[in-house]
């Protein structure tokens, strides 16, 4: 794997279109978007995450599963930046180093991040949350003064098809239902262009009806997006996984398809298995 | 499908009240007024004018106010500092117009000449000027909100910690202004101006001049406000007061908004107290006591804040109580604004906007449910 950190020198020639590497632009050529490696995370001597490598493709759409405890939202924490690796390495794509980059920075190079509970902004329309998120200029003159582009407005009004909202487009947000929210919030992180969504726990409190929805919105955006979907809820990554990973005790346990991971031994032994 | 979120600063009959409320003040008062007969019924007084001039300056603070506390949910209670800033900043100018009128007729105001000051301190400078006055009215309460809010802003003080230091400013600065060496007339202020842009202040068509201006100033503030709400700026705002955090992850930064909208409210405040001073002839520390602060929330609180409107009605409401409590019952003023502020929070959450609201909407259903059973009913 390259040991390309993003200095300046550092400028080599890519192997499949004979591109330059840019430090601090992402470059995903491999086809590779998140790559982990040996990462250690300890509070207080008790190891959340114990020497997880892992990685994600281009367009995967990727569930980790795995027991309370075991360390999926502590892995999300370290890739947005929000805990610090004790140990070990977080490259987005090939070119960006996550070790060294802020929180912000790490948004703002696009990765997504979704928290359990659902946050939009109640007292707007579900319209006009959009209108907040969508990727533009967030100063204070454009906001007062600039108008929203035709493109800019289709790409909403995409979003608003993809997440089942587009007859409730002029609802206060605050009026939808745990379910529509959590569509909302992806739709609002989807406005801002990410290259990697992460999403915790997306179907926690949702009706069946609303998590088979969820399992195709999310199946519809595989694909076109990366995602890294931690969930507890067994059928649902039934019903939308391509690939597992098993988290236990802060490390992978097994990775696979579905079936393979269910027939995985030890994976019934710890987690499936009684 | 048409996707809009913006339909116009206002729908055609806000805008028709809103033509009626100027035609009102421009026209029918000064009419009223100065054409009528005292004798008549429909004749308004001096006194009323005065008052009524008066309670359209607080109505421009309130104004004020909700921007910052209503739409960005900034508690201020420190806006009566940028008010008398605004209305100090207007004084010196007056106090510059009475010239050798003085009591010592000298050039320098009667306080000076007192203190056996020689001549004008350097921030004196210029304030004879009427234009670069006008410039020290926003000027001095936006640098002064600008460089406060900077600091308070970017060290994420929020909530009561915040009210509580703006508190603490306007207090500073009533002590500092109390002090005859700020050479600001100590606790007397400012006070007997003779003349504005060389025309007598103390007639009553001057004030009936002030009164139309002080009217105009406050509609043009609130459609600039109402453009400002309504732009994505002002939706903004809103997200900062209901998710500050889920809007940093959406890529803004909500110092540079915060800022924004503090400053620009800061600025009207100074507007309104330089309409104010000439029209009640007086400007002391007092006005930046933290009581009087207080009462600016206060009539956004009862008005309904996050509505624009709802302030101006209740620095009406409250002012006009005020004027006949302090006439009728003066101790008891105090107790009986506290007791509106207790029960407004109680049955009026959403002032007295969000009852009128209520109301439109009882009315509505109790309209749509009439409507409804004079439909023949289906046969058992
Ligand atoms: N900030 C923290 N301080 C101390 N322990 C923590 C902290 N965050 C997580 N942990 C611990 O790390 C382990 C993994 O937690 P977490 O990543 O939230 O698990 P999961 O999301 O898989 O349920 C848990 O045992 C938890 O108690
Ligand atoms: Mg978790």
């Amino acid at each position: 794997m390259t040991e390309n950190t993003g200095q300046a020198s550092a400028v080599s020639t890519g192997m499949a279109t004979g591109h330059l590497l840019q430090p601090g632009v992402l470059d995903t050529s491999h086809g590779v978007v998140l790559y982990m490696e040996e990462i250690t995370v300890s509070f207080d001597g008790f190891r959340a995450l114990n020497k997880l490598s892992l990685s994600i493709d281009v367009g995967e759409l990727r569930c980790i599963i795995g027991p309370n405890g075991a360390g999926k939202t502590t892995l999300q924490d370290v890739i947005t930046g929000k805990t610090r690796p004790d140990s070990g390495s977080v490259y987005f794509g090939q070119t960006l180093n996550c070790a060294k980059m802020t929180e912000p920075e790490i948004a703002h190079a696009g990765i997504g991040r979704k928290f359990q509970k659902p946050t939009v902004f109640e007292n707007h329309t579900v319209f006009e949350n959009l209108e907040l998120a969508i990727k533009a200029d967030k100063g204070v003159w454009n906001s007062l003064f600039g108008k929203m582009t035709g493109q800019q407005h289709d790409r909403i009004s995409e979003i608003l098809e993809t997440i089942n909202l587009k007859a409730l487009y002029h609802t206060r947000s605050g009026l939808l239902s745990h379910g529509q929210k959590q569509w909302l919030e992806i739709g609002m992180l989807l406005a801002q262009e990410p290259r990697l969504l992460l999403l915790d726990e997306p179907v926690a409190g949702m009706t069946d009806h609303e998590t088979e929805r969820t399992a195709e919105l999310l199946n519809s955006l595989a694909g076109k997006h990366s995602l890294m979907v931690v969930e507890h809820d067994m059928d649902f990554v039934n019903s939308i996984a391509r690939k597992v990973t098993v988290l236990h005790q802060g490390s992978v346990l097994a990775e696979g398809t579905m079936d393979q991971v269910q027939n995985n031994e030890q994976v019934i032994e710890v987690y499936l298995g009684r | 499908m048409k996707l809009t979120s913006l339909s116009g600063l206002y729908d055609s009959k806000s805008w028709m009240y809103l033509a009626l409320a100027t035609f009102v003040l421009c026209i029918v008062i000064p009419a009223s007024n100065m054409l009528l007969p005292s004798t008549s019924i429909l004749h308004i007084s001096d006194y009323s004018v005065s008052l009524s001039g008066k309670i359209l300056c607080y109505a421009i603070v309130a104004l004020a106010i909700d921007l910052v506390w209503g739409y960005t949910g900034i508690l201020s209670l420190g806006h009566g500092v940028f008010f008398a800033l605004g209305g100090y900043a207007f004084g010196m100018y007056l106090m510059r117009q009475i010239g050798t009128d003085g009591s010592y007729h000298s050039n320098l105001p009667d306080f000076m000449v007192f203190l056996d000051w020689k001549k004008f301190p350097w921030y004196w400078q210029f304030t004879d000027h009427f234009w670069y006055a006008m410039l020290l009215v926003v000027l001095v309460p936006g640098v002064l909100a600008f460089i406060f809010g900077y600091f308070a802003f970017r060290s994420r003080i929020k909530g009561v910690y915040f009210s509580i230091i703006t508190q603490a400013m306007t207090y500073a600065f009533m002590l500092l202004f109390f002090r005859n060496e700020t050479g600001f007339g100590g606790n007397n202020g400012f006070t007997d101006f003779k003349r504005l842009l060389g025309i007598n202040v103390t007639t009553p068509q001057m004030r009936m001049v002030l009164f139309v201006i002080t009217g105009l100033t406050l509609i043009s503030l609130l459609l600039v406000s109402r453009a400002i709400v309504s732009s994505k700026f002002g939706r903004v705002l809103t997200a900062i007061r209901d998710a500050e955090s889920r809007l940093m992850f959406s890529g803004y930064n909500p110092l540079h908004y915060k800022l924004a909208i503090w400053t620009f409210s800061a600025m009207v405040c100074g507007i309104a107290g330089a309409l104010y001073v000439p029209q009640v002839g007086i400007i002391n520390p007092s006005e930046m006591s933290p009581g009087n602060s207080i009462e600016i929330a206060i009539w956004a609180a009862v008005g309904g804040r996050g509505t624009l409107i709802g302030p101006l009605i209740g620095a009406g409401v409250v002012n006009g109580l005020k004027s006949y409590f302090t006439e009728a019952f003066p101790e008891y003023w105090l107790y009986f604004l506290g007791l509106i502020f207790i029960l407004s929070t109680l049955y009026l959450p959403h002032g007295v906007v969000g009852l009128i609201n209520k109301i439109k909407a009882k009315k509505l259903a109790k309209s749509a449910t009439s409507a409804s059973a004079s439909v023949p009913s289906e046969p058992a």
